[in-house]
């Protein structure tokens, strides 16, 4: 059982557009005990739509269980017996941190589309604050899968010397075409929703829920692989006959449906579009020439990354990319390789090669911590 | 390619390499197993090491043992390495089972400013007797059957050199062993495991 803690900050943060956010809080939840030598603390970073309940469960709603519990937990791949696990709610996010639906305190408003553009950076700019405040000066590990993963990244890089892990799970150096593609759809989806209101609609008592509904379908057919989808549903029919109409006839568009419906109910229009943007700008080579190795020139962090052979959206190759610019800089690093069928969603599910591997990691970890 | 290498024990030929690495120096090891030979490599010559191996179980072991292990197909080269960024890349009983030998030496000296490879002497008296005798040889070094074997490109000391100076690669050194002790005469009847050290020969002028 867990319970959300909010910590409040009111130095200033000049965010990378310029912008400056004067007063803010996060929302954040821990696991297990930080030992007397503060060496044992853990910092998981999230994707896309999730939240700082990694794991466990509250009080008030046992069937609200964390987004990585199969990871987390006492005994678990991170043992929170044995490590002091952080999960925190970024900069922008709708789930207790402030974000576009917080209230902006110079106006007294909703900040709404006034919210300023966070990048990774940003977002680990703040998390290093939390860490300031819960007393923590070195991570034993930072971990992340996918946008949390480039976070994790974006640790080694901002703050070599204050994390001695980083875990660097279904990641990429930055984004291709492709997946910027992807995002436009998305955002499109939601600015150009009637309802959005060029963000203030909290203000018109609507929501973007359309535009967020596709946005969610898009990304989601990017999380999984094209063999997945075909073996989960296939062209399995939902009510068993052709009705030659737009009602659901595939078991996918019925899925997909699905999905976007719950998404669009509990998550933040504004915060969807920011995290898309964050996802875009994140390029650590971009002010190195395009270089990616010497972004990684006072890194002191040892790494294991991890890929998913089926993740189409963050394939191998850009692991590889990732494992190529280590090696540059001799840093310590494991890269493991996991066949799996789920595509990058692989990086949430049960797998046992892979946590196993993150086990064994988490052991040698330990072993250094001396916990 | 975890070809029965480096499965927790130490191999006869551990220490012939170990002998030719300078202390400090980093190490890629191809088809490294469970990360036995980088591990007594960081004890006894502090080296710097990375292995690359392509089973997971395997991949697995080197996380326990404390080694840096990149997942991945030796078949497919080593486009993720550098030009001249290790000091030795070794490849160990491990250039007999890959479908590419030729590639992959060509690599091993791409990478790195010196090779080592060991392997099966297949000219040993003991495999010549067996094949004299009709047989396939299985042994401490060949210990697969015919069948079984991922063996694609066994071959002698004699074949090893004739390789190395058709294509301009310099031996170094050479080590042949039998049952872990070093062979003088006769190498090719009396080796059963051959150890080089080699490097890119120096550009005619």
């Amino acid at each position: 059982m867990v319970t959300a803690r909010l910590a409040r900050f009111t130095e200033p943060l000049r965010l990378k557009s310029g912008a400056v956010i004067n007063e803010y809080a996060l929302a954040y939840e821990t696991y297990g005990t930080l030992n007397s030598d503060r060496s044992n603390a853990v910092l998981i970073c999230h994707a896309l739509n999730a939240s700082h309940h990694v794991a466990g469960w509250y009080a008030e709603d046992p069937k609200d269980i964390g987004w990585w519990d199969n990871m987390i937990g006492p005994g678990k791949p991170v043992d929170t017996n044995r490590f002091f696990v952080i999960g925190v709610n970024n900069l922008g996010g709708c789930h207790g941190s402030t974000g576009p639906c917080s209230i902006n305190p110079q106006t007294g408003r909703p900040w709404g589309g006034s919210f300023p553009v966070i990048t990774v950076e940003d977002w680990v700019a703040a998390q290093a604050r939390l860490a300031e405040k819960l007393g923590i000066g070195q991570f034993a590990a930072v971990m992340g899968g996918s946008l949390g993963a480039m976070q994790s990244l974006q640790w080694t890089i901002s703050h070599p010397e204050k994390l001695r892990h980083a875990l660097v799970i279904a990641c990429a150096p930055n984004l291709s075409a492709q997946n910027i593609a992807f995002n436009e759809v998305a955002r499109q989806a939601i600015i150009t929703d009637p309802d959005f209101h060029g963000g203030n609609y909290y203000e018109h008592g609507t929501k973007p829920q359309r535009g967020l509904r596709v946005a969610r379908m898009v990304g989601h057919i990017t999380y999984l692989s094209d063999d997945e989808m075909a073996s989960k549903f296939g062209r399995q029919l939902k009510n068993g006959k052709l009705t030659y109409s737009f009602d659901t006839e595939f078991q996918i568009e019925s899925y997909l449906r699905y999905q976007a419906d719950k998404f669009s109910e509990y998550f933040d229009a504004n915060t969807y579009l920011r995290i898309t943007k964050a996802l875009d700008y994140f390029d650590p080579a971009f002010e190195h020439g395009g270089n990616l190795s010497r972004a990684f020139a006072r890194t002191q962090a040892s790494f294991l990354v991890v890929s998913f052979t089926t993740d189409w959206r963050f394939s191998p190759e850009r692991s590889r990319e990732i494992v190529k610019a280590l090696l540059d800089n001799r840093c310590r690093v494991t890269y493991a390789e996991i066949e799996a069928p789920h595509g990058h969603d692989a990086f949430l599910l049960d797998d046992e090669r892979y946590h196993r591997l993150v086990t064994a990691y988490f052991d040698r970890i330990a072993a250094e911590c001396g916990t | 390619m975890n070809n029965g290498n480096g499965m927790g024990r130490h191999r006869p030929d551990f220490a012939a390499i170990a002998g030719w690495i300078k202390l400090e120096s980093s190490v890629l090891d191809l088809g490294c197993g469970d990360g036995t030979l980088l591990r007594y490599l960081k004890d006894t010559r502090r080296i710097t090491g990375y292995g690359v191996e392509i089973d997971d179980a395997s991949v697995l072991a080197c996380v326990k043992n404390g080694v840096n292990v990149v997942q991945g197909d030796l078949e497919r080269g080593l486009s993720g390495f550098e030009d001249n960024s290790f000091d030795y890349v070794v490849l160990s009983q491990t250039l007999q089972a890959m479908k590419n030998s030729e590639v992959i030496m060509r690599e091993m000296l791409r990478v790195g400013r010196e090779g080592i490879v060991t392997f099966p002497n297949f000219g040993y008296w003991k495999n010549r007797l067996e094949v004299l005798r009709g047989r396939m040889p299985v042994s401490e070094n060949l210990p697969y059957e015919w069948f079984d074997t991922p063996n694609v490109h066994l071959c002698t000391v004699a074949d090893f050199e004739r390789f190395c100076s058709e294509r301009n690669i310099r031996v170094v050194e050479r080590k042949v062993l039998t049952r872990g002790r070093p062979v003088s005469a006769l190498p090719n009847l009396l080796g059963a495991l051959a150890v080089y050290h080699f490097g890119a020969a120096p550009r005619a002028q």
